[in-house]
């Protein structure tokens, strides 16, 4: 009776803990989305109250609008970062294949030359990278499609690798049965890879694309070189630029991360499997 | 037989090239560049250098006199400190304990992981207000609680305090998921076992879930140190350049500090040169000590 009693007791203070541990989480989103709602000046006063009857306003949501384009901006960083995620799955996906299935003179070193990509910090390319794309023209134009290219090339480079390792590891682990099928039906090299490899490795194309997908979606270090133009701006651009800005009206800023936290809850509520799985996958990019 | 549909090798190098040139163009060029960008004298970023610095590893000895360099050097590996133990030993205690409980497994994942999902830069505005020195979350959370002065967060001396600690809060999640994974690979007969033998709960944490879950948790610790070298976005925006008084810079802010506020392009690509070195010695070290064991 008493063990019972000590193991509940127990397992009280774990939930406890568990719990306190998850308010940290939650509740700063919670007190950021209620203090959007209520004027710049009120907030100081108390924080902690829900924003009702008289506190309640949609002010900093007006002038969020108003102040800064979030739209153009959520337009620019969902383009790029679909477009990096998509370029990462055809690119990779083929290399990964070459790599897994073909044995030739020199796939030991190419095998090693993209382990040793993972390596590169982002701080030791960009430089570069910043150099020659302004000499090809497109880093810092005004032209929109040009300059998504600019960001949209390095961030491919730089999920590359990671992608190729972990489809190298999937395509590895597929029976080379369904392929030689495909080879007797008389399907050449090509047709095997769309019609065979494909839609087998698709869940793992699925990690590597959200992975490559939020890397990109999240990145502020690589877009603030080549993104420099306002309407230019990708999501993390906009709140880096806003913060230096109107810092100080805490309404707006409430109002501008509640903009952008909420919808990627919302999206993670749904894919929160798909998610975990593929950031995981992800870390072990280095 | 599956040599007879791989024997033409052709196919192999239009498969390959897209990807290869990628990486040959977006990585390694730059790089090898990178390192000579170090040498040359660079005013404006998308310039090329034109002519050597002189003495043409100048940057080089100016690193070592510069002040800065070693406080970014230091302040990042607190950070690797803070990262290594907070992080990784946070998610050690939360994920045995989650573990061990009978509901609500699924919610604590989902609520645990979601911050690394958040940009860091969001992150970073969000903790501006909730540490804000006027009455930020903090401070009227103190107050309530009986303090009668309010903290400056951002003062120096506890402003390293106050950006390492988001950065510690939103990676917790991760290494708990790769860690309750690591749990469920245990085998319950091993449980089962201790259990006939009248183990407690915590003896059966002691001596089977932590022995076996060593290897993961080196996986995470490498993780966990090589991360802390690439933290930017959240330093960044809580507390750029480096303020207050340039106490806060990290090595990566501090690259990026010359490249983009101060126009010495070339230092920042020396900067950059010295992450890379301190990545791949620091790994070395990392690794040596967490080797993984074999059972």
């Amino acid at each position: 009776m008493t063990k019972k009693v000590k193991k509940s007791a127990g397992m009280f203070v774990v939930y406890l803990l568990l719990i306190i541990w998850a308010l940290t989480t939650v509740y700063p989103i919670i007190w950021v989305i209620q203090n959007s709602f209520k004027a710049k000046d009120k907030i100081l006063a108390n924080s902690f109250a829900m924003p009702m009857g008289e506190l309640f306003t949609t002010a900093n949501y007006r002038k969020a609008f108003k102040t800064v384009d979030i739209l153009g901006s959520y337009k620019n960083s969902l383009f790029i970062s679909a477009m990096v995620a998509i370029l990462v799955i055809l690119l990779a996906g083929m290399g990964a294949y070459a790599l897994a299935r073909y044995k030739f003179r020199g796939s030991g070193l190419i095998n090693s030359l993209v382990v040793g990509a993972m390596m590169f910090p982002a701080f030791a390319t960009v430089i570069s990278v910043f150099q020659m794309e302004y000499s090809w023209g497109i880093a810092n134009t005004g032209n929109w499609f040009l300059n998504m290219l600019s960001v949209i090339l390095p961030q491919v480079a730089g999920n590359m690798a990671f992608a190729m390792v972990v489809l190298i590891g999937y395509i590895k682990g597929l029976p080379v049965e369904l392929e030689e099928a495909a080879y007797m039906e008389g399907c050449n090299a090509f047709q095997i890879y769309y019609k065979v490899i494909m839609p087998l490795t698709k869940p793992s194309f699925a990690t590597v694309a959200i992975f490559s997908f939020l890397w990109s979606y999240n990145d502020l270090f690589t877009q603030s070189f080549f993104l420099r133009r306002p309407d230019m701006y990708s999501i993390t651009m906009m709140l880096n630029n806003i913060s230096a800005k109107e810092g100080t009206d805490y309404g707006l800023m409430a109002a501008v991360v509640a903009l952008i936290i909420v919808p990627v809850i919302i999206v993670y509520c749904f894919l929160q499997k798909y998610i975990i799985k593929g950031m995981i996958a992800g870390a072990v990019k280095g | 037989m599956g040599a007879n549909i791989y024997r033409n090798k052709k196919p192999a190098l239009v498969f390959l090239l897209p990807a290869f040139l990628f990486m040959i163009v977006f990585l390694y060029y730059p790089f090898f560049k990178n390192i000579l960008n170090s040498f040359m004298e660079i005013k404006q970023l998308g310039s090329s250098g034109t002519s050597f610095n002189s003495p043409w590893y100048s940057n080089y000895v100016e690193m070592f006199q510069d002040e800065n360099v070693w406080t970014s050097v230091k302040n990042t590996l607190v950070m690797m400190v803070v990262t290594l133990v907070g992080q990784v030993g946070i998610a050690i205690v939360l994920a045995l304990m989650v573990d061990n409980i009978g509901r609500g497994k699924g919610f604590f994942r989902t609520v645990f992981f979601f911050p690394i999902v958040i940009s860091a830069t969001a992150l970073g505005l969000l903790f501006n207000l909730i540490f804000l020195y006027d009455k930020g979350m903090v401070n009227q959370l103190l107050e309530v609680l009986g303090k009668q002065n309010l903290t400056d967060w951002k003062a120096e001396g506890i402003a390293l305090f106050t950006m390492m600690l988001p950065v510690m809060w939103q990676y917790v999640g991760f290494y708990f998921v790769i860690l309750v994974t690591g749990l469920n690979n245990i085998s319950d007969e091993l449980y089962e076992a201790a259990k006939i033998d009248g183990a407690t709960t915590l003896q059966r944490v002691r001596y089977i879930s932590v022995p076996l879950l060593h290897n993961v948790i080196c996986t995470c610790s490498v993780l966990a140190v090589t991360g802390a070298l690439k933290v930017f976005d959240l330093p960044w925006v809580m507390f750029p350049k480096g303020m207050p008084l340039k106490s806060t810079f990290l090595t990566g802010t501090y690259m990026y500090y010359h490249t983009m506020e101060t126009k010495n392009v070339d230092y920042g690509a020396a900067i950059a040169v010295l992450i890379v070195v301190l990545g791949v010695v620091l790994a070395k070290i990392v690794n040596s000590i967490f080797r993984e064991k074999d059972y």
